[in-house]
């Protein structure tokens, strides 16, 4: 069964409330839909540029006032809803993620089990535009790797479209947002940017999906994924987690093991 | 200028037992260098990664970061939170061009008020012949109107 088939038969019967996907938008350039009825079920569309991680609008508050929802999910989106599940923010019986086979069929995952295994099958998530950029900066000295961020950080206007787009940035209450105190400088200046990237990323170690929708979402194209992805990379490498794999995960830094070795602490 | 240059070290270090040790430092009179701030915190696990770069841009040139030894937390298990929070901020750090060598990190027990001395004396050595952190102090006034 195709998508808007499946679509159609899920919310006329009631199994969902609504079907999260995408629909053609300005010059046909695809952007995520609800379709809330089944008459709105053959808007929905798949293909390329159905690129955004959709598990960014399961957590907000209207979006979980509509009841169950379906999800077109690819990997991305899979590891999102598991992290989410992980980190109790949804259950599992409030979301049915749709994956679509190579022959666009739709592969319903109702459990989390079921979404594990399917996930078990995909490839390592960074792109290998990514694996190359990040293996430039490893090469560099120390003084280049900062001259590099420098240089990018300077475009930031501090719109906080990597903190939207991210699914795991879900906090009503965003420390960024807090202004007493100010532990952030609000300007987009040198250090304000640099201190936001830093606190962004740190917020993000062990629970990134690397999903990289926070680097697409850049209005002046900074890789700002590459951050969280060093963060989730060193949790990966030395506590042997890795986020979205499984919907029961502890988090990596309020967890701890006597033996975690580290060779700078004298 | 370099050769009157004085670096400051920020320390932070936990209440039960660094800044216990450092104590004893002063009590046994072992001299060190005096370049050194001492914050006292609660344990290394209140230690949040922002307060180091918090310090870096307010003029730290150096800092050190120290507390009770594995095993010797007063509120059990602080320490080991703290060394996993510094095993990932540490390497985001350097991947950013942070230069990591700036800070050090440490365990120091109430007993070892010799081996504060000692660890004070060295990063301040080492930070003299770095010279001062310009480079991050810098960016609190670019753009700052």
């Amino acid at each position: 069964m195709d998508l808007n088939e499946k679509a159609k038969q899920l919310l006329e019967a009631g199994t969902v409330q609504a079907v999260l996907g995408f629909e053609p938008g300005t010059h046909g350039a695809p952007r995520p839909a609800f379709a809330r009825g089944a008459d709105q079920a053959a808007r929905l569309v798949s293909g390329p540029g159905c690129d955004q991680n959709l598990a960014s609008y399961v957590t907000r508050a209207p979006v979980k006032r509509l009841g169950k929802l379906a999800v077109l999910a690819t990997p991305k989106v899979l590891r999102a809803l598991l992290q989410l599940m992980a980190e109790r923010q949804i259950q599992e019986q409030d979301v049915l993620p749709l994956a679509l086979d190579a022959a666009g069929q739709v592969v319903e995952l109702a459990t989390a089990q079921a979404m594990e295994e399917h996930l078990a099958l995909e490839p390592d998530p960074v792109s290998t535009q990514d694996r190359e950029l990040l293996d430039r900066l490893g090469r560099m000295t120390r003084a280049e790797r900062w001259a590099f961020w420098q240089g990018e950080l300077s475009r930031c206007v501090k719109c906080y479209a990597c903190r939207s787009s991210c699914p795991m940035c879900y906090c009503e209450h965003c420390t960024m947002d807090c202004n007493r105190p100010q532990w952030v400088p609000v300007p987009s200046h040198a250090l304000g940017n640099l201190e936001y990237h830093m606190v962004r990323s740190m917020h993000l170690a062990g629970r990134c999906v690397q999903c990289g929708d926070c680097g697409s979402a850049c209005p002046v194209g900074i890789p700002v994924h590459l951050l969280t992805f060093n963060a989730e990379q060193t949790v990966h490498a030395q506590f042997g987690q890795r986020a979205g794999a499984s919907a029961k995960l502890d988090y990596a830094l309020s967890t701890f093991r006597p033996d975690d070795k580290e060779n700078f602490i004298r | 200028m370099t050769d009157t240059f004085e670096p400051k070290i920020t320390a932070f270090v936990c209440n039960w037992c660094t800044y216990a040790g450092a104590d004893l430092t002063g009590t046994s009179r072992i001299k060190y260098q005096s370049n050194v701030r001492v914050l006292r915190l609660p344990c290394t696990g209140r230690i949040d990664f922002m307060l180091l770069a918090k310090a870096f841009a307010r003029g730290a040139d150096g800092i050190i970061i120290s507390g009770c030894h594995p095993n010797d937390c007063h509120y059990t298990s602080g320490n080991y939170h703290a060394r996993r929070r510094w095993m990932v901020y540490r390497n985001l750090m350097d991947f950013m061009g942070i230069d990591v060598e700036r800070i050090t990190f440490s365990w120091v027990s109430a007993a070892e008020g010799a081996k504060w001395a000692e660890l004070v004396n060295e990063v301040t050595t080492g930070i003299r012949a770095k010279g001062p952190y310009t480079e991050y102090q810098e960016l609190a006034h670019t753009g700052v109107e």
